[in-house]
C-alpha cells in the first residue's frame, strides 16, 4: 500500500489532485490510499507528499506557516519524494515578487518573479498574462519523472510568475514564453513543476505515475 | 510562439442537464455534463467551461457535485461560472475541483468583488465573463454595452472600458461573449473581440455565434483571442474537435 499525502493548505485545486492520483494508481494497479491533509503526523507517516498550490503567494505562505508545512517540509524532503505543483514550486524558492515581496519557503536557491507587463513575441505581437495554456516542455536533463513522456510535450500552464533558479543543475525542464524559463526544478528528493499535471491530460497523468514509483533521490 | 490557442467547449447546465439556447432564450436539450466532458476530453479539448445558467440557490449543490464527477474523468481544466457571488463560492468551487470560476453579474453589482477574489485565490483563477451587446447604430463608430443576469439586464457599462476596469481589478481571463451573435452561428463579433483583446493585458476567451470551423480560426485571427469557446457545433454532432483542430492548424493556428 503507497500513502500519498496531498498538502492541504486551503490554496489548492485538491481534488483535481487528488483525483488524477487515484486515478492513475487504478490504471497502474497500485494499492494506494490518498490522503488530503495539513495533520503532521499523516504528513510523517506518508510515503509520498504531493505539495500543490494555487493563489496568491503571500495568502498561501501565510497558510503554509501557520499550518507550519514550511519545517515538515524541510524534514520530510530528507524522507520521502516530494513532488511541488505551480504555487507549490514556486513557494520553494527563496522569495517571490508577488504582492510586494513575500519571503518563501528556500529549498530551492533562486527567486519567483513576474513576467513583465508588456510582453512581446520576437514579431513584436503581445503575449498575454498569466501565462495560460498548453506550451511545451523541453526536457533539459534526464529524470526518472520524464518516464514515457516524449520530450516538446504540451501541458497546461496558468501563472503569472515564474522561477529563476541559482543553480542551473536543479533544472530539469524549459517552456518559452517568449524568452526560456524553468518549468521542472529537482533535487534530491523533491520534483516540482510549473504546470498543472492533473489538467495535463495523458503526459500529466503519466507523470503522477512515475511518481508512484520514482524511488527518490534522482 | 509555441503557446497553443485553445478551443473551449462550453457547457451550458440547467439542473444538471447540458442545454444550449439561442440568444440566451429558446433552450434545447444537449445531454449528461460529466459524458459530455469526458468525451471532448478524450477528443484533445484544451479546457471545458461549465456554465450554471440557472445558478438558483438550490441548484448550488447539483453543481458542486456535477463538477467534482466532472473533475474526477477529466484532466484539463475546468472553468466554473454562474452565480459565484461569495468568496466562499469560488472556494467550494476550486474545493469540487474547478480551476478558474467565471464571474458575471457579481462582478457589475460589486466590482470590488473581483479585487477580493483575485487577491484571495490569485488572478490565474478569476475568469470575468463578459456579455456584450453593440448599441451602436450602423454606420457609427462602434460601441458595446455589458448585459447582466443572463443578457437580461442593461447596465449601460462600456464593454472596453469595462474590461480594462475589471483586469484593473485582478481579472485573470476575460471570457467575452457577444449577446448579438449567441448561438446565432453568424460567427463571433470580431470588431468586438478584437477591440476588448487589443485593450487588456490578459487572455480573452472569444464567445457566441460559431457556426463553422472557419469562424475559430477568424476568432484567432481576426478577433485576436487567445482561445475560442463554442457549444452547439460540438454538441450537436456538427463538427468533433479533431476536425476544428485540424482545420485551425492547417490555416496557421497553433493548436495542441
Amino acid at each position: 500500500m503507497t500513502h500519498v499525502a496531498v498538502i492541504d493548505y486551503g490554496m489548492g485545486n485538491l481534488h483535481s489532485v487528488a483525483k488524477a492520483i487515484e486515478h492513475v494508481g487504478a490504471r497502474a494497479n497500485v494499492a494506494l490510499k490518498v490522503s488530503v491533509t495539513a495533520d503532521p503526523e499523516v504528513l510523517k507517516q506518508a510515503d509520498r507528499l504531493v505539495f500543490p498550490g494555487v493563489g496568491a503567494m503571500r495568502d498561501c505562505m501565510a497558510e503554509i506557516r501557520r499550518l507550519n508545512i514550511d519545517t515538515i517540509l524541510r524534514e520530510q524532503v530528507r524522507e520521502k519524494p516530494v513532488l511541488a505543483i505551480c504555487v507549490g514550486m514556486q513557494a520553494l524558492l527563496q522569495r517571490s515578487e508577488e504582492n510586494g515581496g513575500v519571503d518563501c519557503i528556500g529549498l530551492f536557491k533562486g527567486q519567483v518573479r513576474h513576467f513583465g507587463n508588456d510582453l512581446r513575441d520576437a514579431s513584436g505581437v503581445q503575449l498575454k498574462v498569466p501565462h495560460m495554456g498548453w506550451n511545451r516542455v523541453r526536457q533539459i536533463q534526464p529524470h526518472a519523472m520524464w518516464h514515457g513522456i516524449p520530450d516538446n510535450e504540451r501541458f497546461y500552464f496558468v501563472h503569472s510568475y515564474f522561477v529563476s533558479p541559482d543553480v542551473r543543475a536543479e533544472v530539469m525542464a524549459e517552456a518559452e514564453y517568449p524568452k526560456p524559463f524553468c518549468v521542472a526544478l529537482a533535487h534530491e528528493n523533491v520534483f516540482a513543476v510549473q504546470f498543472h499535471p492533473e489538467k495535463s491530460q495523458s503526459n500529466g497523468l503519466q507523470l503522477y505515475e512515475n511518481f508512484l514509483t520514482w524511488n527518490g533521490q534522482a | 510562439m509555441s503557446l497553443a490557442k485553445r478551443i473551449i467547449p462550453c457547457l451550458d447546465c440547467d439542473n444538471g442537464r447540458v442545454v444550449k439556447g439561442v440568444k440566451f432564450v429558446d433552450i434545447r436539450d444537449a445531454g449528461d455534463p460529466v459524458e459530455i466532458s469526458k468525451r471532448y476530453c478524450d477528443q484533445g479539448a484544451d479546457e471545458i467551461t461549465f456554465l450554471d445558467i440557472t445558478a438558483s440557490s438550490e441548484a448550488r449543490n447539483t453543481t458542486i457535485h456535477t463538477v467534482e464527477a466532472i473533475a474526477s474523468q477529466v484532466f484539463i481544466p475546468l472553468t466554473v461560472g454562474g452565480g459565484i457571488r461569495t468568496l466562499q463560492d469560488i472556494r467550494n468551487m476550486l474545493n469540487a475541483g474547478a480551476d478558474k470560476v467565471g464571474i458575471n453579474t457579481s462582478a457589475v453589482l460589486n466590482p470590488e468583488f473581483v479585487r477580493e477574489a483575485s487577491e484571495r485565490f490569485g488572478s490565474q483563477c478569476i475568469v470575468v465573463a463578459i456579455d456584450a451587446k453593440r448599441v451602436s447604430k450602423p454606420g457609427e463608430t462602434p460601441r458595446w454595452e455589458i448585459f447582466t443576469h443572463g443578457g437580461r439586464k442593461a447596465t449601460g457599462l462600456d464593454a472596453i472600458e469595462w474590461a480594462r476596469k475589471m483586469v484593473g481589478y485582478g481579472a485573470g481571463e476575460i471570457l467575452l461573449t457577444s449577446m448579438d451573435r449567441d448561438g446565432t452561428k453568424s460567427g463571433f463579433d470580431l470588431a468586438l473581440n478584437r477591440a476588448i483583446s487589443e485593450a487588456v493585458p490578459v487572455p480573452v476567451i472569444a464567445s457566441g455565434g460559431v457556426g463553422n470551423l472557419q469562424d475559430l480560426v477568424d476568432g484567432i485571427i481576426d478577433g485576436k483571442a487567445d482561445a475560442v469557446l463554442a457549444a452547439s457545433i460540438f454538441h450537436f454532432g456538427e463538427y468533433t474537435i479533431p476536425q476544428a483542430k485540424q482545420y485551425m492548424r492547417e490555416r496557421g493556428v497553433e493548436v495542441r
